[in-house]
């Protein structure tokens, strides 16, 4: 078997994929925004509870691929309790091990840098799905900045 | 069928290519007819009196007359060169819907139709739209279709083929059920015509609309073909060059049928290509082309049927089908299953096949779909069988 697969498929995704967390609904959600892929059909909605400038609460809904799942559920957990400012960080961070050549990621010390999220450096190597992966982060930049309600990656 | 080594980039290549449906590769006779107009025949056509542009037209009007035959065509005037499938559906949509139904009238489809033949007839304002239903193994429903037609249906435009289920249509008894209320039917051949052996003296599609691309030709051009009467009385879908007779400054009128329907510079040298697939095809005889389409699909099934958590979404009786095979494994995306399939140099389409309606009918977001050409072979399907379990166990699915 081809080792990107593996890389590609690990444990850790297909728990997300199947186990996915903070998808209860919430309530009093300051902010809200839909996330879709057209051309795939990949599909993620983010509502999140603010307390200032903190996202206190997050909930997912969605439906597409396992990779797009998985991301918006690692992302989930990645992000509550954190500042705009934290969560900007984490989004550049994972967009540099998304796209970069620069291995972000140590392979002596996994999770360092970006704990579970580092699970999905191996999609990096399937360029047509990195925006699978990255949907849920666009979903919630949107969400975040206010600015409207509906993002479409391509 | 061994043809393999009429198609360049399938010698020496691994890969298994699965989505013919989605376009075909090209054979080399295809390539050569091409090349060589480009090299030594090429000029506008219908234009100029010197002898290369009046060769030219000659090469362009013989394609045009093969592909009549090709379809059984009375006469190659009824051979109208589109850009595709999808144009010729907008034209029918607009200049044989738009400009002669009436609010109240009704259009029927099939809840299976490529968007190409839904979303145009969506641009029509206040004309009802009715859907017929599929069977339990997913035929077209006759009873269905019968249901939804009355006296102001004007149009039945249903598919002769579904890329995504493979179902094949009878349009005999769909005719029957039109002409009771003497509506136009019109057929989306676009799967059609590039797998089974087709005469529109017998189709029953007063319209048949195809792509050059998916039976072993070239992107750009395709075909409307119509019945002469409907031709003569359908108007222009665009103005310009070559379509016209006489031409003031406010008015002007219509070259004959079919230049009328071809305005502006014509794809000429796709039309070459276009012809140089219909000599292969024929020499091939349509016949055996639906032959290796009916065994290579029941073979496909049969080993897709010793995975239980695969499941099948199109007909299992083969007569009704043609080799476009969509299929789930288990909770496995099928976007993740073509990547995992793509490693493993199997080549398939995932996701909703241009008909979402379809995919909201049968209750999924998207399939796998794997579809043949002349080329393809058992060993491939075997191929496509040993990467879907590289997918099972990555997934941990049990088998």
């Amino acid at each position: 078997m081809a080792v990107g697969l593996d890389n590609l498929y690990k444990e850790v995704i297909l728990d997300h994929y199947r186990n996915p967390r903070n998808r209860a609904e919430i309530r009093d959600v300051d902010r809200h925004a839909d996330g879709n892929n057209p051309l795939c059909g990949d599909k993620v909605a983010v509502d999140l509870v603010l307390d200032g400038n903190t996202v206190s609460q997050i909930a997912i809904k969605g439906q597409g691929c396992s990779i797009s799942q998985a991301s918006a559920s690692l992302m989930s957990e990645a992000i509550k309790g954190k500042t705009f400012e934290e969560i900007a960080r984490l989004r550049q961070l994972f967009t540099t091990m998304m796209t970069s050549e620069d291995p972000i990621v140590d392979p002596e010390r996994p999770g360092a840098i970006l704990g579970e999220l580092e699970a999905l450096a191996g999609v990096k190597a399937f360029p047509v799905r990195i925006k699978c992966a990255s949907l849920p982060w666009a979903t919630l930049d949107v969400a975040i900045s206010g600015t409207a309600d509906q993002v479409t990656t391509d | 069928m061994d043809v393999r080594k009429d198609f360049p980039i399938l010698a020496g290549n691994d890969l298994a290519f699965l989505d013919s449906a989605a376009s075909s590769q090209k054979p080399e006779m295809v390539i050569e007819a091409m090349d060589t107009m480009l090299r030594s025949g090429y000029a506008n056509v219908h234009r100029g009196a010197y002898r290369l542009s009046a060769e030219a037209t000659d090469a362009y009007e013989a394609a045009r007359a093969k592909v009549a035959r090709f379809i059984g065509a009375t006469s190659p005037a009824e051979v109208i060169f589109t850009r595709g499938t999808t144009t010729s559906m907008n034209m029918l949509a607009a200049k044989w819907g738009a400009d002669r139904l009436v609010a109240g009238d009704n259009v029927v489809l099939s809840v299976m139709e490529h968007h190409a033949n839904l979303v145009p007839w969506q641009f029509l304002k206040g004309i009802e739209l009715r859907f017929a239903r599929l069977t339990d193994d997913f035929a077209l429903d006759l009873e269905s279709v019968a249901e939804l037609v009355d006296e102001r249906t004007r149009i039945v435009s249903i598919t002769g083929m579904s890329n995504v289920l493979g179902t094949i249509t009878p349009v005999d008894r769909i005719r029957e059920i039109a002409g009771r209320v003497g509506a136009t039917v019109i057929v989306d051949g676009a799967q059609l015509v590039p797998h089974l052996p087709v005469d529109v003296t017998d189709l029953g599609a007063d319209f048949l609309a195809f792509s050059a691309h998916k039976m072993l030709g070239p992107t750009g051009i395709g075909v409307l073909w119509g019945r002469p009467a409907l031709l003569e009385e359908m108007e222009p879908f665009e103005g310009g060059g070559e379509m016209i007779d006489e031409v003031g400054l406010y008015e002007s009128t219509w070259a004959p049928v079919p230049h009328k329907f071809e305005a502006g510079t014509p794809p000429i040298v796709e039309a070459i290509g276009l012809g140089a697939a219909v000599d292969y095809l024929t020499g091939l005889g349509m016949d055996a082309v639906r032959k290796h389409d009916v065994e290579l699909t029941g073979y496909a099934l049969e080993r897709l049927a010793t995975m239980p958590a695969v499941t099948v979404y199109g007909p299992t009786d083969l007569e009704i089908r043609g080799g476009a095979i969509s299929f789930t494994l288990g909770d496995v995306h099928p976007h993740d299953l073509s990547t995992i399939l793509d490693e493993n140099g199997v080549a398939v389409r995932a996701g909703h096949h241009c008909a979402r309606p379809l995919m909201d009918h049968l209750g999924i977001p998207a399939t796998a779909r794997a579809s043949f050409s002349v080329y393809s072979s058992g060993d491939e399907v075997d191929r496509l069988v040993d990467g879907l379990k590289v997918a099972a166990k990555l997934f941990d699915i049990r088998q």
